[in-house]
């Protein structure tokens, strides 16, 4: 049997617990604690006039409520800005309970706490807030206008304006490139709001201990380390003194980066302040108003081009909508403005956002995090230039791609992490050769003939990008192998349904010779790895992975080291294989992990069998050398760190045929298919899985889900029976491709592939529908309704 | 997400139900599947001070299928009417519809006459009765009432049961020899609310040409849009009736509004698209139904 | 006691175990189960009857957990995902998700599973277009359902494999507690 287990389709060992309803996520946690329930803004735009909760006192099992002057200390300040930037000059975060005034559905006004979750929902009802209206600020344009202010101290409702220039290689500005070439092309994009909607909501559940003066937070995060820093400076508790756990997290895309959420410090506080457990689980329609939203841009583009469609010049204006405050910085509009190149080299570029207030659900990341919108725009404009010049879609993506040969390729960017925007690696002419064949790209004017023989429309898609992913600054490993020749792997970084505790075991098993049986992986919990930064970014495997990497290979270093001791070998003879340490080529002079780990921990006491062999009378240790010799600490195991000096670009392509019914306007995918190249593949199965997932959301987003805001603020479709996330009807089946590109950056030759599924979707069936159709589609999602329009409009 | 807090009555008998519901009035309120009820209280949308919970109430837990039609009692869960060979051999358009009804897990649960008395004007089952001329059986303490549809659906979200009333069964009505029937509707999601949908009747004289044809439109009006195409189909075969004038026929007799999902441009468009494919197949089954004769 | 706020005892067979706790007419099936009897299997993703995270069988039958009041069921037999194991060994389903990586963040699918498993019941031999249209009733963020379709016919496969022929069903209603009715 073998351990080599990198690149295998291994089970997930998450699987035996979900599929038994033993996994433990956050509101499974505390039975018996206290609920607490919050009064949310119905209105879009107020001033709290009055806040009466007398009625609600009459509650049977109410223990408290708070509002914003209840509040001590920092937690009456303020949020965090998490991630500041010059470029957002006039960032503004939210008071964990309102004060004075609310800015969108939604906001949190009022904490209940009672002793369930009906109860505090009853005393919830029974408060009356007074409120006077103020003019709410809807739609980006509108607000961009300035006429109503979001926040008065904020002009023009402008939270960040940035602009980033590359000129050509010949010096000219893009403005410049656009007017001296052959053909221009000036159009406007629309992407409306989606959000994450992982099907767990938010939730956290507070533990003080009063004796200890300590306190325990489970948090569904995707960041329990910094909600860890978080909750003791809002407390004012010492770092040690906090402990925070991220549970089975169902799923967050994204949303559960952001924190503290009002709801994170608020709960752990009033757990210490009542001296009880209290836990709040999000509804789902707290979670539509008072989380987080994305994606909605509208954007301006002016293409210059020559008669190849290579783009000489380009020029775009993003009008960002980050709802109402910007507790996540402008990492969103930053992405769209730097990753819009994609697999592109551009002769001169130019790019300008506007980063906007408005009385809505603030906007931060979700899985792709501004890249659908950059590759809906990138995308959109070479199906123009194409159209323009009558030429193939995929001619004039060739003539602009990278050359495999130009890698390492320099955008002339500042990407997300401040880094320059250096591509790593890439095979982009490949990965198309790919996509054709697998789509069947060159064969499709012969099948939409026949089609059209029958009286049925298709049209075929296609779209690239490339993804930034596996950003710094770090991820940390700790390796622990035991007497029992158990391994056990921690990195503070958490998981949200990734299946992390089934790729990093295969890395440490791959990586140390074990079985896999033997490794258990712990994540997200700081009392094991206090040092991370989350799980975002396509990062977990490239960081995580590559530092628990770099962690075995010290704890196997340090094995080979003394089992040479022991067996009076060379280290550099010796294997390991399925736990065993053994010479090259003569397999009795062997020694188990197990062995090592007790030889690696001098003892004075024999608490087992196991121990009684590393104890001071064992004869096992030299009598010539310290116990512990210098240098060396006792115990099998290594902690390591990777910190990678920018980002390691993944890339892929995909492509769809479409089905249009000419009378009903129905948009049905017939074949969706994707060519991925995330470097050396950990899990194949897992990837997949990733592909997939992202693909449904990116479907989604094209066809079916969109926030949708009434000119008062009130967020119409706040439910699942009218925000439409897909149901297996509405998802195609998903041929897939694998390139493998090893990335140069990091020790494993591997890249991100968590967000990758979503990124390219809608730019995709917008070039499928237009195809099919003959209609030019510059507004996503598109529903039949939405086609119907369309076509009324070309009638015309 | 909780439900307000209210009285429970959980009655064994229909007398019993009547007992509560008289006994609570304008506070009462019948549960049943809950599949519509329950999304509202959990988002205390609703808040009735008593739940008169019928779901002890065996003897409403019927399905009669008979040469004239169907009836429904309050407690037959749109799965066991959907299941049923008598009531599909009877009234084939109840199992078309049926499927159409939200996903099976909801229609698990879900009753039919709590669909009707619900009177969303986006469900299939309003249509259904509304098509085929049914009625509605009402009853109060002292006394019960049979509510013919055209008078049942009194509005969206309302219909003519009142307080203290338990509507205790649906009669479908057979239609005459000779007739086929088709349900056709354009959802945003398979399962979803219908954007439009078309139950359609069309019954054939003996030389097969359209004697009567007759549609009831979802989602474009405060209920279901009963609407008789006999007129403008002619009588004449399917296969020559004037097709595009009967979808003109069909869009000028809505007013359809637009929502989130779709303008009321598209929904008469496609109220005219689906009309004229509900009936073409059901001019089809009715072919098919005069061939057994 | 204020108006609504009466207990009522009810009482279930749970997994083949009687389980019995009071509780208010408005708690909801799902959180009976979840806070009252402590199986937090059942998950609750959206309390308006979209998602079908909260599927149980009732009687056999897949339901809406959050979309049924305790109180209502009051003496039927209910079986969630902790159930369907059997002695001790993943069932076809369980063993199908986890063979086809038909889950990832996992929250989803004890609906899937408890649906699954009753269709399974009742088709043991479906096609692809049955196995659609059974779990299309239930929304997954993760997966992209394509492995959750592999994953049911998976479980068809092992099924055949390891029952043979499908055995009739156990579930019923337990007609003495389940008559008993009215008695809140």
């Amino acid at each position: 049997m073998t351990t080599k287990l990198f690149g295998e389709p291994v089970q997930r060992r998450e699987d035996a617990r979900l599929v038994t309803g033993q996994g433990r996520y956050l509101d499974d946690l505390g039975p018996g604690a206290l609920a607490a329930a919050f009064v949310r803004s119905p209105h879009a735009h107020a001033r709290i006039r009055d806040i009466d909760v007398s009625a609600a006192l009459d509650v049977e099992g109410l223990v408290a409520v708070y509002t914003w002057e209840d509040l001590p200390g920092a937690l009456a300040e303020p949020l965090p800005l998490l991630i500041p930037h010059p470029a957002l000059t006039h960032g503004r975060t939210a008071y964990p309970l309102a004060k004075d005034i609310v800015r969108h559905v939604g906001e949190p006004v009022v904490m209940v706490v009672a002793e369930d979750r009906y109860l505090a929902e009853d005393a919830c009802a029974l408060i009356e807030v007074e409120y006077e209206f103020l003019k709410p600020v809807v739609g980006v344009e509108e607000a961009a206008q300035g006429v109503h202010l979001v926040h008065e101290d904020v002009p023009g409702n402008v939270g960040a304006h940035m602009v980033q220039e590359v000129p050509s290689r010949d010096g000219r500005s893009a403005a410049e490139a656009i007017d001296a070439a052959p053909h221009l092309l000036e159009f406007r994009l629309d992407i409306e709001r989606s959000a994450c909607m992982p099907l767990e909501g938010k939730g956290v559940y507070a533990r003080w201990d009063a004796d200890d003066g300590s306190l325990r937070v489970y948090s569904s995060t995707q960041t329990s380390t910094s909600v860890r820093m978080a909750v003791a400076a809002k407390l004012g508790l010492p770092l040690p003194k906090v402990e925070v756990i991220a549970p089975d997290v169902g799923g967050g895309f994204g949303v559960k980066i952001v924190h503290p959420w009002p709801e994170e410090i608020l709960v752990p506080w009033a757990a210490r302040t009542l001296g009880r457990e209290v836990k709040w689980t999000e509804d789902r329609r707290e979670h539509f108003v008072s989380s987080a939203h994305e994606r909605a841009q509208v954007q301006h583009v002016r293409v210059g081009f020559d008669d190849d469609g290579r783009v000489l010049g380009l020029d775009v204006t993003i009008l960002h909508d980050h709802g109402a405050y910007t507790p996540y910085g402008i990492i969103v509009p930053i992405i769209t403005s730097t990753q819009l190149l994609g697999p592109y080299k551009i002769g001169a570029y130019r790019v300008e956002f506007s980063s906007i207030y408005t009385n809505t659900v603030q906007v931060t990341p979700y899985r792709g995090a501004g890249r659908p919108q950059a590759v809906f725009c990138m995308e959109r404009t070479l199906d123009r230039v194409a159209a323009y010049l009558g030429k193939d879609r995929t001619e004039v993506r060739a003539a602009n791609f990278i050359r495999p040969d130009e890698f390492p390729y320099d955008q002339g960017l500042i990407f997300q992490d401040g880094r320059p925007l250096i591509y790593d690696s890439g095979n982009y002419p490949e990965s198309l050769r790919m996509l054709k064949e697998l789509i069947g790209w060159d064969s499709f004017p012969d099948m939409k003939a026949r089609a059209a023989a029958e009286g049925r429309r298709i049209g075929i898609g296609v779209g690239c990008y490339v993804e930034g992913t596996g950003v710094g600054p770090y991820e940390g490993g700790h390796v622990q192998i035991t007497s029992d020749g158990r391994v056990h792997v921690s990195t503070g970084l958490t998981s949200q349904g990734q299946g992390h505790e089934t790729v990093f075991a295969q890395i440490a098993a791959t990586e140390l010779g074990v079985p896999i049986e033997r490794v258990s992986v712990v994540t997200g919990d700081t009392r094991r790895f206090g040092y991370a930064v989350g799980t975002f970014a396509s990062r977990a495997a490239v960081m995580s992975g590559n530092a628990i990497a770099l962690a075995c290979r010290k704890v196997r270093e340090k094995a080979l080291r003394i089992a040479a001791d022991a067996l009076e070998a060379d280290p550099r003879d010796l294997e390991i294989t399925d736990g065993i340490v053994h010479v090259a080529g003569t397999p009795s002079a062997s020694i188990p992990l197990a062995t090592v780990a007790v030889l690696s921990n001098p003892l004075r006491y024999a608490f087992d069998e196991e121990a009684k062999r590393a104890t001071q009378f064992s004869g096992a240790a030299s009598m010539d050398r310290p116990p512990v010799d210098e240098g060396e600490e006792p115990g099998l195991e290594g902690r390591d760190y990777y910190s990678p000096i920018r980002s390691t670009f993944a890339s892929g392509m995909h492509a769809a045929i479409v089905e249009t019914d000419p009378e009903t306007a129905e948009i049905r995918i017939l074949r969706y298919a994707v060519v991925h190249d995330c470097g050396k593949l950990i899990n194949p199965m897992i990837v997949e899985g990733q592909i997939h997932g992202g693909v449904a959301q990116g479907v989604g987003g094209a066809l079916y889900e969109k926030m949708v805001y009434d000119e008062h603020g009130q967020l119409l479709n706040a439910s699942f029976m009218d925000f439409l996330m897909p149901y297996a009807t509405e998802v195609p089946r998903i041929e897939t491709a694998h390139l493998e590109t090893p990335s140069p950056l990091n020790p494993l030759g591997i890249k991100g592939a968590g967000e990758a599924g979503v990124i390219p979707v809608s730019a995709v069936i917008a070039s499928a529908v237009e195809d099919a159709e003959g209609i030019t589609v510059d507004r996503m999602p598109i529903s039949p309704s939405d086609l119907h329009t369309l076509r009324l409009r070309l009638a015309q | 997400m909780k439900p307000p807090p209210f009285e429970y009555h959980a009655p064994v008998s229909v007398d019993e139900a009547l007992a509560a519901l008289a006994e609570t009035g304008t506070h009462g309120k019948v549960l049943a599947g809950g599949q519509s009820l329950i999304p509202l209280l959990n988002m205390r949308l609703a808040a009735p001070s008593h739940l008169v919970d019928i779901n002890r109430v065996g003897e409403l837990d019927t399905i009669a299928a008979g040469p004239d039609g169907v009836r429904v009692g309050a407690l037959a869960r749109h799965a066991a009417v959907e299941r049923s060979a008598e009531a599909a051999a009877a009234l084939p358009l109840l199992r078309q519809a049926l499927a159409l009804v939200a996903h099976p897990v909801i229609r698990n649960r879900g009753t039919v006459v709590g669909s009707l008395v619900h009177a969303d004007p986006s469900a299939e089952m309003p249509a259904v009765l509304a098509l085929l001329g049914g009625s509605v059986r009402l009853a109060r303490l002292g006394g019960e009432r049979e509510v013919a549809a055209a008078d049942f659906f009194t509005g969206p979200m309302e219909s003519a049961a009142e307080p203290g009333e338990l509507a205790v069964s649906a009669f479908f009505p057979a239609p005459p020899p000779r007739s086929g029937t088709a349900f056709h509707e354009v959802a945003r999601r398979h399962g979803d609310y219908a954007v439009a949908g078309m139950a359609a009747l069309v019954t054939l004289d003996e030389d097969l040409r359209i004697a009567a044809a007759r549609v009831a439109c979802v989602s474009v009006g405060p209920g279901p849009v009963v609407i008789d195409l006999s007129d403008a189909c002619g009588r004449r075969p399917a296969a020559s009736v004037a097709w595009d004038a009967v979808a003109a026929a069909v869009r000028d007799r809505i007013d359809p509004e637009g929502d989130i999902h779709a303008t009321a441009v598209y929904r008469r468009h496609l109220t005219g698209v689906l009309a004229v494919r509900a009936l073409k197949e059901a001019a089809g089954n009715a072919g098919t139904e005069a061939a057994h004769e | 006691m204020s108006e609504g706020t009466a207990r009522h005892v009810v009482t279930l067979v749970v997994n083949g175990v009687v389980r019995e706790a009071a509780v208010p007419a408005r708690r909801l099936l799902s959180d009976f189960l979840r806070h009252d009897l402590g199986l937090t299997g059942t998950h609750v993703g959206c309390e308006h009857g979209v998602c079908g995270a909260c599927t149980v069988l009732l009687d056999g039958e897949p339901v809406r957990s959050c979309l049924t009041f305790a109180v209502t069921v009051d003496g039927h037999e209910v079986t969630t995902v902790e159930g369907l194991a059997e002695d001790g060994e993943p069932s076809p389903v369980q063993r199908g998700f986890t063979e086809c990586h038909g889950l990832q963040c996992g929250f989803c699918t004890p609906g899937f599973l408890c649906t699954a498993t009753a269709f399974l019941r009742d088709n043991p031999a479906p096609t692809d277009e049955e196995v659609l249209e059974a779990v299309a009733g239930n929304l997954c963020r993760c997966t992209g359902y394509q492995n959750i379709l592999k994953a049911v016919h998976r479980a068809a496969e092992i099924q055949a494999e390891t029952r043979g022929r499908p055995e009739p069903h156990g579930y019923g209603t337990l007609g003495g507690l389940a008559d008993r009715g009215g008695r809140a």
